[in-house]
């Protein structure tokens, strides 16, 4: 007999938390860093310098 | 299956390195599109790179802390944390499986024919340390003069980085030769080891070294999209242990952190139609109707 599968919620619950870490990152301006950081190249992480 | 996951590889590969105007500029691509996450392994030191690597963007994140603690900055890597956790939460390592270039070169190394070797399971638990470690502690405490941390798994271990961004840079800008050091050499010999080592096993890296596949592996339980068994159909034949390119025994361990959701098990080896796949615990795709129809006239 199949039993009635129910929607697993703890996947949205987890979603959600990190979601509102999303938007504190993009409310403190956080992507700016990120964007200005990759747009450099990164000698020693590349293994040069 | 196999070959629609290989076209969305080659696909998600060309729209994260979308930049071919590389070879005319010599240097790495610096438009608004590098705020967005790369789901994998992609050095955004990589010339046609178009996004930023998750891994990389946080160990700079954390190591440059304490200058923007002092600047009132609160840049402690929440938004690239919220990335990575949204699409793990979602997917987890099925972003490994469709989304990573560097997991899909790997693959394609292996196809070389040659004496295949398994990797020791245990080997598995090594990227944790590899995570917490070299990509969040050291970077935070371990600081130069200035009060600055390095990117540690960058700096001393991430083959990607070396084989996407140190090779074309040092092909394209001869000026960084001159620089060349023992730090590059040591990444090189690492390169290599793992370019060879995934010629004679499937996926080494992911399996035993990869930070972001250890943060992907850790939503195995909790992630939307994923591969279930149906234990009241499953006879454990062991079918799907032979299939899998990470060496997971899916009727063993169903939701196993190290499950790519490649789907090889379901497609080409389970002929009793006890493996699908669910998202948020509801069924989206089973195995293929001649395979459901092979099953149940084995079954009667």
């Amino acid at each position: 007999m199949n039993k009635k599968r129910k929607l697993r919620k703890s996947s949205f619950i987890v979603q959600g938390l990190f979601l509102l870490l999303f938007l504190a990152g993009v409310t403190s301006g956080e992507p700016s860093r990120v964007l200005s950081q990759s747009w450099q190249i990164c000698l020693s992480c590349i293994g040069i310098g | 299956m196999e070959l629609a996951r290989k076209w969305v590889q080659i696909v998600i590969g060309f729209l994260t390195n979308g930049y071919w105007g590389f070879p005319w500029t010599r240097t790495i691509y610096q438009g608004p599109l590098k705020v967005v996450c790369s789901p994998g392994l992609n050095c955004y030191s990589c010339p046609a790179s178009t996004t930023y690597c998750p891994i990389g963007a946080l160990q700079q994140l954390l190591g440059g802390i304490r200058f923007s603690l002092d600047a009132g900055q609160y840049f402690l890597g929440w938004y690239v944390l919220g990335c990575i956790g949204v699409v793990g939460s979602f997917l987890g390592r099925l972003v490994c499986g469709w989304a990573c270039p560097f997991g899909f070169i790997q693959e394609m190394i292996y196809k070389i024919p040659s004496k295949k070797f398994e990797i020791p399971r245990c080997l598995r638990f090594v990227k944790y340390p590899i995570l917490f470690f070299m990509v969040i502690l050291l970077p935070l405490v371990a600081v130069n003069d200035f009060g600055l941390g390095d990117p540690w798994f960058c700096k001393y271990l991430c083959p990607a980085g070396t084989l996407e961004a140190a090779l074309p840079l040092l092909i394209m800008q001869p000026g960084l030769r001159a620089t060349l050091g023992w730090l590059f050499y040591n990444k090189l010999i690492i390169l290599i080891f793992f370019m060879f080592w995934s010629l004679l096993a499937s996926r080494p890296f992911c399996r035993v070294a990869c930070p972001l596949g250890a943060f992907y592996g850790l939503f195995s339980r909790v992630r939307l999209v994923k591969l279930r068994l149906d234990e009241s159909k499953c006879t454990n034949c062991e079918a799907c242990h032979y299939v899998c390119p990470m060496g997971v025994k899916f009727n063993e361990s169903p939701n196993d952190a190290e499950c790519i959701t490649c789907m090889a098990c379901m497609e080409q080896a389970c002929k009793f139609d006890a493996i699908s796949l669910e998202v948020g615990g509801l069924p989206l795709r089973g195995s293929s109707p001649a395979k459901k129809t092979a099953g149940q006239a084995n079954q009667h």
